[in-house]
This record gives C-alpha cells, structure tokens and sequence, in this order.
C-alpha cells in the first residue's frame, strides 16, 4: 500500500540550532508508527513538524517536503486549518477548552460545519462512546471539562480530535501525564482505532513503543537512524546505535 | 545563637519600618477619605437625595435631591463603557492574535499607554472641539464619547495583560483542531479570559464614572433626567463639585452625601461583576 505521509529531505531549525536533519521517511497507512529516541533527539519536532504545529514557535525554520496523500503541506497554497483538522494531535497534557464537556467535541464540528441539530448530538454521543468516555460522562454533559480527571480529560481531548473526522492522528506523548490505569485505557483505545487511522506516536517508553509499534522511527540528535517494521527493528536492528537504545544505554 | 546587631540586621530593621510607614500612610488617606465621606454625608443623606431631581432652591438649601445626576452617570459611564468595550476588546485580541511580538503592536501598546497618561480634561477639550466641528451642542451623546476616548487606552491596555497570560497550550489545543487565529481569539481565549476581561471593563467604568473633567464641556449639567442622547446631562462628578461650591453648609453636606453615593455605586458595580466573572468563570481552565 502506498504511503500514507511522505517526508522529503526535512530540516528544521530553531533559531541557528538544526533540530531535523535531512529526515526521509514514509509512514505507513492505517498502522500505528512509533518514533522512538533519547530525551532532545527531534521526535515531537518531527511530529508537529506534520501539522505543521512547529511554526506555533518563534524562531523556527523549515525546508523540505511533507507528503500526506502526495499533497505537500508547505506548499504555499495550502490551506493550514485543513491540514490541521486532518492530522489531530493528542498532546502531552491534556488542555481541554474553556467549555461544558458537549461543547468540546462540538466545537470542531460547528467550526468545520460538520454535523448539525441532531446530527450533532448523536455525533458527540458516537465520539465520546468511541474514546471510552461515554458512560462516564452521560449524565453531566454541561457541566465544565475541567471537573474531570486527568485520564478522563485526555479522552475527551481524543474523542475531541476524532469528532473533525482526521484521517491521521499524532500523539506527543499522550500517556505521560496519566496515571497507569488511564494511560493502558488511551493505549487501548489507539490500538481499536488504528484499523481507520493513521496514527504517529511519539514515546520515550520502550515498553510502550513495543506494545503499539507496527512500524518504528528511530532517531538520535536530530537523524533518523533507523526505520522499520516493528519486528524487524526490535529483534534485528541493523545500526549499534539503535541496539544501544534498546539495551538501555542512553 | 544570640542575634548580634550588625549594619546589615539594623539597615533591614529600618528599611522594613519605612514600607510599614508607606503602607500606614496609604490606608490611613483611604480611611480618611471613606470616613470624612461616611461622616459629613451620611446625615444628609435621605431618601429624597437619590429619588427626586433638584427643586426650585434646592442649591440655596431647600426640597430635591440628586437623581438627575445619578441617572446621569449611570448613563454617561455605561454608554462610554460599552463604546470603548466595542473598540477595546477587537483591539486587545487583535494585538495578541496577530500582533503580539511584532514591532507593529510594539507601537500600537506605546500609543495607548500614552493615551492612558493624558489627562481628562485634554479629552474634554478635545471632545469639545470635535463636537463643535460636528455641530454638536453638551449633550449626553458628547460626554458618551469623551468618556469613551479616556476608557479606551485603560480597558484595552488591561485587557491586553490579562490576554497575554492565555495558557500558550490552550491556545494550541484549539489551533490543532483547525480553528482559525480569529475563531481560536473569540472562542477560546476570550471564554476563558473572561473574568479578566470583566475586571479591564470595571476597571474602566470606575475610571469614567468618577471623572469630571472630560464630561464638563461634553455633557454640560441640568437639573433634568436625562431623556435624549442630544440633551445635555448631569453627572454625580459634577453635583459633588457644584454643590461644594455653595457657601451654604446643608447643601455642601449633600455635595458629601453625592459623593458617597457615588462611592456606593462603583462599589456595588464592583462586587457585582466579581460575582458574574466568578459565576462565568465555572468554564475556565487552570
């Protein structure tokens, strides 16, 4: 199957410091791919370099290509909010909107003219059911998102994401501010939904990388090392710096 | 280990005596104030003060009280209030939206804490003369725009320092959603500004309902309720001054009684508002 997102010869810079460096990678369809690597190696750069998240930050630069459906979203023409709503982003913490809990995965919807009236409810009940949030929540759908827990907040930031129907899904670290029971029940849920999404995952636990990879991204100071089918990478990597990580020695 | 008096022990004794000194002296005038207010208008204050427009003689010491001026800057201060909210808040988002590091909201942020630092009765003077050129006489509609230019450089230089402490992950969050800059600014950042903004809207109400310079040739003064934009206002400001400008003791006591009238009125707006930002606020993320 041809590639979902196609990354060509990508720099990235902030300020005169070069955080990629000439990264080529594809990433596979409807699989879950694992960029994995050392504390300041470029992974979350990487990432939001996809959505183009990393422009948010002052001082940065970007040459190079990124390919979703052989469309480049630097080119000039493209529209930012489009390619945003097509590749959500799951951040490290959860920051829901300043909203009833309805209103934030409503929101994208009415932003984007989606679902209306009805539509709409039933559309909110089917995303919150698909991110594990339903039944909890059913009864207080007005009340304010911030009452929630963490873990239950994170769900709802997915169910949010989901509800603007992306095709991609990235996640910088999306279980790293939850406790354990929340963090296995976001694992879970990404695992159901990777037969319809894209998704890109940034982690620095090994253990979890092993658990979800279909297809890993290994990177070190700003390179990408190494890149294959989970199995392949994880029994047999190819490069000493990739079986020096997976050893434990960075 | 027993303290020693060393240079350094004595310097922070006297110093700490000296911010205490500072306080003393800024709370003692506040009490002062709220005292001689509470003293001398208290006794004249009744009910005919806030219910009855001044009669025949009522500056000489006879029948009337001061509703005229109160409407009057209920008036004046809530029309400049809403005409400086519906240029403030575009301005305050647009300098964070799309302006908040460049050197072009550098200036534009210089320019309104210059115009913040203009005295009142620049603006008086000024409104004044744009009315003339306009053809307008004192009237409400003039002091509404006086009030309005002295509220504008306050509620939008306030609203722009509560904007700016927006969580930049937040802001995010909706961004990465597909939201547009303008629709992540209405939405988002200003729901869960919202308590900030309402104090940057009180902040400036309490500016302009207080001031008697700006309001002195725009909205003029007279006896009657107020009734048409066009028609000339009083202002609670301006009755504290006339009345304090009598030579007749009971009618100056009014002038203390307007005062702490109007002391009551920022107050209780003041409070209010704490109460709806509060109430508004339930929404607002930490």
């Amino acid at each position: 199957m041809e590639p979902h997102i196609q990354i060509r010869n990508l720099n990235a810079y902030y300020n005169s410091h070069q955080a990629l460096k000439s990264i080529n990678l594809d990433v596979p369809r409807q699989q879950i791919t694992v960029i994995m690597g050392p504390s300041g190696c470029g992974k979350t750069t990487l990432l939001k370099s996809l959505n183009r998240f990393l422009e948010l930050t002052d001082g940065t630069r970007i040459t190079g290509e990124v390919l979703i459906d052989n469309e480049n979203v630097y080119a000039r023409d493209m529209d930012v909010t489009e390619i945003r709503k097509k590749a959500g982003l799951l951040a490290q913490r959860p920051y829901p909107l300043p909203m009833s809990i309805y209103d934030n995965v409503a929101y994208g919807m009415r932003i984007h003219n989606l679902k209306k009236g009805r539509n709409l409810e039933a559309a909110v009940q089917h995303y919150l059911e698909v991110a594990g949030l339903w039944d909890e929540v059913k009864d207080r759908l007005h009340a304010p998102a911030t009452g929630l827990s963490i873990g239950q907040q994170q769900r709802l930031c997915l169910a949010r994401g989901l509800a603007v129907e992306p095709e991609i899904l990235l996640g910088d670290e999306p279980t790293s501010a939850l406790d354990p029971i929340s963090a296995q029940h976001i694992e879970g849920r990404l695992q159901d939904l990777k037969e319809k999404y894209t998704t890109v995952l940034v982690t620095h636990i090994l253990r979890q990388a092993k658990r979800l990879a279909d297809y890993v991204i290994f990177m070190y100071l700003g390179e990408v090392v190494e890149a294959g089918p989970a199995q392949e990478v994880f029994e047999n990597p190819k490069e000493a710096r990739t079986r020096a990580y997976l050893e434990g020695q960075f | 280990m027993k303290r020693h008096w060393h240079k350094r022990h004595i310097e922070e004794a006297i110093l700490k005596g000296l911010m205490l000194v500072s306080f003393l002296v800024v709370a003692g005038a506040l009490v002062l104030i709220l005292g001689t207010v509470l003293v001398k208008g208290l006794p004249a204050l009744n009910w005919q003060m806030v219910t009855q427009t001044p009669k025949g003689g009522y500056y000489l010491g006879k029948e009337g009280g001061i509703l005229n001026a109160i409407l009057g800057s209920l008036y004046l201060a809530g029309g400049g209030t809403l005409l400086a909210l519906i240029f403030s808040l575009p301005i305050a988002l647009y300098l964070e939206t799309y302006a908040s590091k460049s050197s072009w909201g550098r200036y534009v942020r210089l320019s309104l804490d210059v115009l913040w630092g203009i005295p009142s009765i620049v603006y008086g003077a000024f409104g004044f003369t744009l009315m003339l050129s306009l053809g307008l006489r004192a009237s409400l509609l003039g002091g509404i725009i006086a009030l309005a230019l002295l509220e504008l450089p306050i509620m939008t230089r306030a609203m722009d320092e509560v904007i700016r402490l927006m969580p930049a992950d937040l802001e995010q969050a909706a961004l990465a959603l597909g939201s547009t800059r303008l629709e992540t600014a209405v939405h988002v950042v200003t729901r869960q500004m919202l308590p900030g903004i309402l104090t940057a809207i009180l902040l400036a109400f309490g500016r302009g309902i207080g001031d008697a310079a700006s309001v002195l040739f725009t909205a003029g003064y007279t006896d009657r309720i107020p009734t048409s934009l066009m028609r000339p206002v009083a202002s609670l400001p301006l009755a504290v001054f006339f009345q304090l400008g009598t030579p007749f003791p009971e009618v100056q006591q009014r002038a203390y009684a307007s005062a702490l009238i109007l002391t009551v009125i920022v107050l209780a707006i003041s409070l209010g508002s704490r109460w709806v930002a509060a109430r508004m606020g339930k929404y607002t993320v930490k």
